[in-house]
């Protein structure tokens, strides 16, 4: 029978880890359940790791890594008839990405016996759809972005809308057992589970994005994911690791992560308000909130994210230690530059209107470019020479009439030619296919459930 | 030593730097007492224009937040190139806390701690 109802009020979840694939403890998820758990939530995706995996529709994590996650947490769901919940499957939340998932989680099942009702929502959008709603005007910006044209939802290769708890809601209340969720807000998995069983929108939001990162808002984030119960007047957060501890400050502190806001967080629904919240010790490990407040909005949105294509990349790295050049470095990149465009222009035929060519000095400035301010020449540094042109050929051919410049090109007055260290032969390295994200907007909703399309089907194995 | 002049970095407990979202860059200075969150929030020393300066920003697009309840600040920005589009230094935003914990903080004749 299930492991929950406690004596305990309120709804209990586990959210095992910050993002399925990312490793948790097999004991961690027993422990959560022990604690009266009514479901299991996992983050599947972000947009953290780039634009590449929405433009692709491809997966950042490992297949092998999320089949080892999805497999303890399959199991656990079953064994306890409680349902398993998964956002923004395979990264980017595309259809492939639910597709993805859903084949993993169904070779798991055929291997370990499992049976249960699978729902898979889908959130990816046609441009058609995105078009009508533009010329409906139901489209807005959200800064710093402006007005979405039809020329730029077109130039996206995948878009997705960000789901609420209502699709999420829907499928648990079909019956789903397991629910393998496209691009979703990374509240609405455990939002959903509480909001269904009757409890209030503060708690529930506020829970969700506590939890939405696993540990992180624990003391010691890399140990595991949490345990979070939410009743009618707030929620109490408790770490899955023995040697993690919530604290009102780590759990405070998380409505910081990752949000322009610290304290009011827009959802599909409506505004998280954390402003009034209190956050109390219980014990040394387990915090209590209350006092969270969410405004509803007058109709629901769903945020809009889409990557296009921008070209293709290959990219060179070389080593410079000269410390001649590396005291003059900004001279000799300025030349590296002009140099490059005259025999691109002697050799292609191509103006610098036609390509992009980034030089990231490691080493000296390659990550904070010109805000860095330390002074004086470095040691030495890795070159990371990139081109992005309209297709691969191009870019690989700008990268090789680069590569004797990289090699050999002196600074101006040198009466030698230096030759520089290449790390690789050959050097180039083709990327493939490069994106961008293109969207920044919101389209509004009539109902939660509009666009979201949820697909039931039994996994069944006697 | 009541009047040394300490970096941002070396007085807070925490200076982190993060996407927001990947048009948005956000900035958390977390404190490790009332005095130091005192010292600096009434110091005037990360205004939104000291802000613009250290990232090279409109100032007026500049959100900044003091969080009394739990001793820390909150900085965000709109991205000077969006995240992970090609010529992004620093994709998940995770070093660009640097230049402000970083910044050299005003003489502190009457501190406390």
């Amino acid at each position: 029978m299930s492991a929950q109802p406690t004596s305990e009020p309120g709804v209990g979840v586990v959210f095992p880890s910050g993002m399925l694939g990312s490793g948790f403890p097999a004991e961690s998820v027993k422990r959560g359940i022990a604690m009266g758990a009514a479901a299991i939530a996992v983050d599947g995706g972000s947009t953290d790791s780039g634009p590449y995996y929405l433009g692709a529709g491809a997966a950042k994590t490992a297949a092998a890594a999320v089949e080892r996650d999805l497999r303890i947490l399959l199991a656990a769901a079953c064994e306890n008839r409680i349902p398993l919940i998964v956002g923004s499957c395979g990264t980017a939340g595309t259809d492939a990405g639910v597709d993805w998932v859903a084949e993993i989680a169904v070779r798991i099942a055929a291997e370990d016996r499992l049976s249960f009702r699978m729902a898979r929502i889908y959130s990816e959008l046609s441009v058609a759809t995105v078009i009508s709603a533009i010329d409906a005007g139901r489209v807005r910006g959200l800064p710093p972005c402006g007005d979405l044209s039809p020329e730029l939802a077109r130039s996206c290769a995948h878009i997705v809308a960000l789901m609420g708890h209502d699709p999420i809601v829907a499928a648990l209340e079909a019956g789903a057992g397991v629910v393998l969720a496209g691009r979703a807000t990374d509240t609405s998995m455990v939002a959903a589970v509480a909001l269904m069983r009757g409890m209030p929108a503060g708690p529930a939001w506020h829970a969700a994005k506590t939890v939405e990162c696993g540990g992180q808002c624990t003391t010691n984030p890399a140990a595991g994911g949490v345990f979070v119960r939410i009743d009618s007047e707030g929620f109490t957060v408790t770490p899955l690791a023995a040697d993690a501890a919530c604290t009102p400050s780590s759990v405070a502190a998380h409505m910081l992560y990752e949000n322009a806001d610290p304290l009011r967080l827009l959802e599909p629904t409506g505004t998280l308000d954390t402003s009034a919240a209190t956050y109390t010790a219980l014990d040394e490990r387990v915090v209590r909130v209350e006092g969270s407040r969410f405004e509803p909005s007058s109709r629901p949105t769903a945020k809009l994210e889409g990557a296009r294509l921008a070209g293709y990349e290959t990219i060179s790295v070389v080593g410079i230690r000269d410390p001649h050049v590396l005291a003059n470095l900004d001279t000799w990149l300025t030349y590296f530059r002009s140099v490059l465009e005259d025999r691109i222009h002697a050799t292609l035929e191509l103006g610098p209107q036609h390509y992009d060519v980034a030089l990231q000095c490691y080493g000296a400035n390659a990550v904070l470019g010109p805000l860095e301010d330390s002074a004086g020449p470095p040691r030495e540094i890795g070159l990371l020479f990139k081109v992005r042109a309209p297709s691969q050929q191009t870019a690989t051919a700008i990268a090789k009439i680069a590569n004797p410049l990289l090699l050999h090109l002196p600074l101006p007055g040198m009466d030698h030619l230096p030759s520089f260290a290449f790390a690789t032969s050959p050097a180039e390295v083709e990327r493939g296919p490069s994106y961008e994200f293109a969207l920044n907007h919101v389209l509004e909703l009539e109902h939660g459930t509009d666009l979201f399309r949820v697909d039931l089907s039994e996994v069944t194995n006697a | 030593m009541p009047d040394r002049s300490l970096t941002l970095g070396e007085l807070a407990a925490q200076v982190r730097s993060k996407n927001a979202g990947p048009f948005w860059i956000t900035l958390d200075v977390f404190f490790k007492n009332e005095d130091d969150y005192q010292f600096v929030t009434k110091s005037g020393c990360l205004s939104n224009q000291v802000i613009a300066r250290l990232y090279q920003v409109d100032p007026a697009a500049v959100l900044a937040f003091e969080l009394p309840g739990i001793l820390a600040m909150k900085i965000s920005f709109p991205r000077s190139v969006t995240a992970g589009s090609f010529q992004d230094r620093d994709l998940h935003a995770g070093q660009q806390y640097v230049p402000l914990a970083s910044l050299r903080l005003p003489a502190r004749t009457n501190a406390s701690s």
